[in-house]
């Protein structure tokens, strides 16, 4: 992509960055709005796989990061008596939540991208639903009530209490994540995902199998969505339906706008804005939904390919015919 | 519940679904002309719909302030509903104006409008919880339509609220058919939907013509707001949301773009959802209409009636 030694040496500079922070500022405030911007720019990451690479709107990505929540709370807590360790836990959840990404993405495969958009959505609320009346006739999510005493993540004896252990677990992850999906980004799924980005019809014309390419993009990003879900119920120590509504698939879907679909540093930028500036901007909490709704109207308008993207100008080198955001936006 | 008792609540459940249902057919109406005119879902249109509730309440909360003599639906109903699509389209014509038009003016295709269009949809819901509070408002709607005005029909009561709701929306979608049909501007409105570039070379004004259908889809839906407010009598600022999903899955059930397929989509719709409240759980009423847009999306996406979109934009 565009500028691979600035990109690298930016990351390198900001991960330094992020472990020293804690250590030369103590602050457990911070530190825990740190650990919410990690485990966001994970979520984030993992929705730029479906949104930014391969192109495809999806706006109901809270329903994995539910599924993902409810999982792990099912195999770490008391509601169910089970107790697997910490890593144990984690993979499992993970994995299913990567399944039932295949399980919502199978009958989306042919939409086109804004029905794409409502199907997701419908998940999305469906989800929402099946998790609050899901105590009856037999009791699986406890309803309204939710899930508590989550257990804390704990491996080899060490078990994560403070704010700061839970920053450099979700801080180690998200720099998986991130390895993830460069190393993603560069391989052959990566590219296929791109090319159905661009121009689907193409794309097939080309080779690429794009239902099995999608599938693959909605697994990744479902089971990131696992990941920041293990890490949400383990932290929080319960988890609520209304931690998943609509709102929050719309908070994510606009950390990856804001900083630039398929841009991945811009996606934790984009996380860490919009993660910070509410912190930053306490007084104003109310107006915070109203400033996010604004954002996403003016960004389209003015800057549709985000903050830190470099794709705008390249398409405009390249064919300045063209409106420079036709490309970005998968058609199919 | 035995099903003898499921058989006797049937036609009242009925009859509550139909009346729903052309009410969702009424808001169905704003997506599917839009999406025929632009390709775009207007994802604000929920809020729109939202707004058009919380002008008729204010109509009909400023007169009981004023402690106006002899209020009757037949010169209230029409005030409030006038109100509220008056408001309604001019806001729809606002977002089209700032919030879709520089995108379809560049040519940008699908997911920017979108996007751009859920974030209207968060504008607006939270510019109205910020200035109307997030508490609901009462529509005394039993001071317009009292209790006792109610027939019987069959061992089935059906209110006067219930029937003049019906009757109002069928009312407006027959005038909408008219307008469509028979005027200049229903033929414009044809033309640009057909094909945009001919519509304008034989001398539309197609932003004009957009303008106005932003107009009329939002009117509909405001005039929707009002009807739904006076049935349920409560509103708040989230109410948009889902009714927006169900009269968007309405739209897409009759064939999107197709503005009969919106009707009987609706219609239908109001009928399945009255059908699951009585043999599955109310508490998933809401996964029954998702589940049916859902299913109708995957498995025949033209919709009962066939979308009527030009070859061009099929892909």
């Amino acid at each position: 992509m565009t500028a691979p030694g600035w990109e690298r040496r930016a990351a390198w500079g900001l991960g330094v960055l992020a472990v020293v922070a804690p250590i030369v500022a103590p602050n457990d405030y911070w530190i825990g709005v740190m650990a919410r911007i990690c485990l966001y720019a994970t979520l984030a990451l993992g929705l730029n796989i479906v949104v930014g690479f391969a192109g495809l709107l999806d706006l109901g990505y809270v329903a994995f990061f539910g599924i993902g929540s409810y999982v792990y709370a099912f195999l770490a807590s008391p509601h169910f008596d089970v107790h697997l360790p910490f890593p144990l836990a984690l993979l499992v959840t993970t994995v299913v939540t990567g399944i039932s990404g295949i399980l919502i993405g199978a009958p989306t495969l042919r939409l086109r991208g804004d029905y794409l958009a409502i199907v997701t959505l419908g998940f999305g609320e469906i989800t929402y639903l099946l998790l609050i009346n899901g105590d009856r006739p037999i009791n699986i999510t406890n309803g309204t009530n939710g899930i508590l005493s989550i257990d804390r993540p704990a491996l080899a004896g060490l078990v994560a209490t403070r704010n700061m252990d839970y920053y450099y677990l979700f801080l180690l992850f998200l720099g998986l994540t991130l390895l993830v999906s460069v190393r993603l980004r560069d391989s052959r799924i990566g590219w296929a995902w791109q090319a159905i980005r661009e121009d689907e019809l193409a794309a097939r014309a080309m080779g690429i199998n794009t239902t099995v390419a999608k599938l693959q993009a909605f697994a990744m990003g479902a089971s990131f969505a696992g990941i920041g879900g293990s890490f949400l119920a383990s932290w929080q120590r319960s988890v609520f339906p209304e931690n998943f509504l609509f709102t929050e698939s719309i908070n994510i879907l606009a950390m990856v706008i804001l900083g630039g679909a398929g841009n991945l540093l811009g996606v934790v930028l984009g996380a860490t804005l919009l993660v910070a500036l509410p912190e930053v901007f306490r007084e104003f909490q109310a107006y915070r939904l109203l400033v996010f709704g604004l954002l996403l109207m003016v960004l389209m308008i003015f800057r549709p390919q985000g903050l830190l993207s470099f794709q705008g100008r390249r398409e405009a080198e390249s064919d300045t015919a063209e409106a420079p955001d036709e490309v970005t936006e998968a058609r199919a | 519940m035995s099903w003898a008792d499921i058989l006797q609540i049937l036609p009242q459940q009925l009859v509550f679904g139909l009346a729903l249902g052309t009410v969702y057919g009424l808001i169905a109406l704003g997506y599917t002309m839009v999406y025929g005119i632009l390709f775009m879902i207007n994802f604000a249109h929920g809020e729109i719909f939202m707004i058009g509730a919380y002008l008729g309440w204010w109509v009909f909360a400023l007169l009981l302030q004023a402690k106006v003599g002899g209020l009757h639906p037949a010169w209230v109903l029409p005030l409030m509903l006038v109100h509220a699509m008056v408001g309604a389209g001019i806001l729809g014509v606002c977002l089209e104006r700032f919030a879709y038009r520089p995108l379809y003016l560049r040519g940008a295709t699908r997911l920017g409008p979108l996007i751009s269009a859920v974030g209207a949809s968060i504008f607006l819901q939270n510019a109205v919880m910020l200035t109307q509070g997030a508490r609901m408002k009462v529509y005394m709607t039993s001071l317009l339509f009292p209790w006792s005005w109610r027939i019987q029909v069959a061992g089935v009561s059906i209110s006067a609220l219930v029937l003049v709701m019906t009757a109002s929306a069928i009312l407006m979608m027959w005038g909408l058919h008219l307008l469509v049909q028979r005027t200049t501007l229903g033929r414009s409105i044809r033309a640009v939907a057909e094909d945009r570039e001919m519509a304008a070379i034989m001398g539309v004004n197609v932003r004009r013509v957009i303008a106005a259908t932003f107009f009329l889809g939002s009117a509909l839906g405001g005039a929707g707001g009002v009807l739904v407010g006076l049935y349920y009598t409560q509103i708040d600022f989230f109410m948009g949301y889902s009714a927006g999903l169900k009269a968007f899955t309405a739209a897409v059930l009759g064939g999107i773009g197709n503005i009969h397929g919106a009707m009987l989509g609706g219609i239908v719709l109001g009928l399945v959802e009255s059908l699951a409240v009585t043999f599955i759980n109310p508490a998933y009423k809401d996964v029954v209409a998702f589940a049916i847009l859902i299913l109708t999306l995957v498995f025949r996406p033209s919709g009962i009636l066939g979308e009527s979109v030009p070859e061009s934009e099929k892909v």
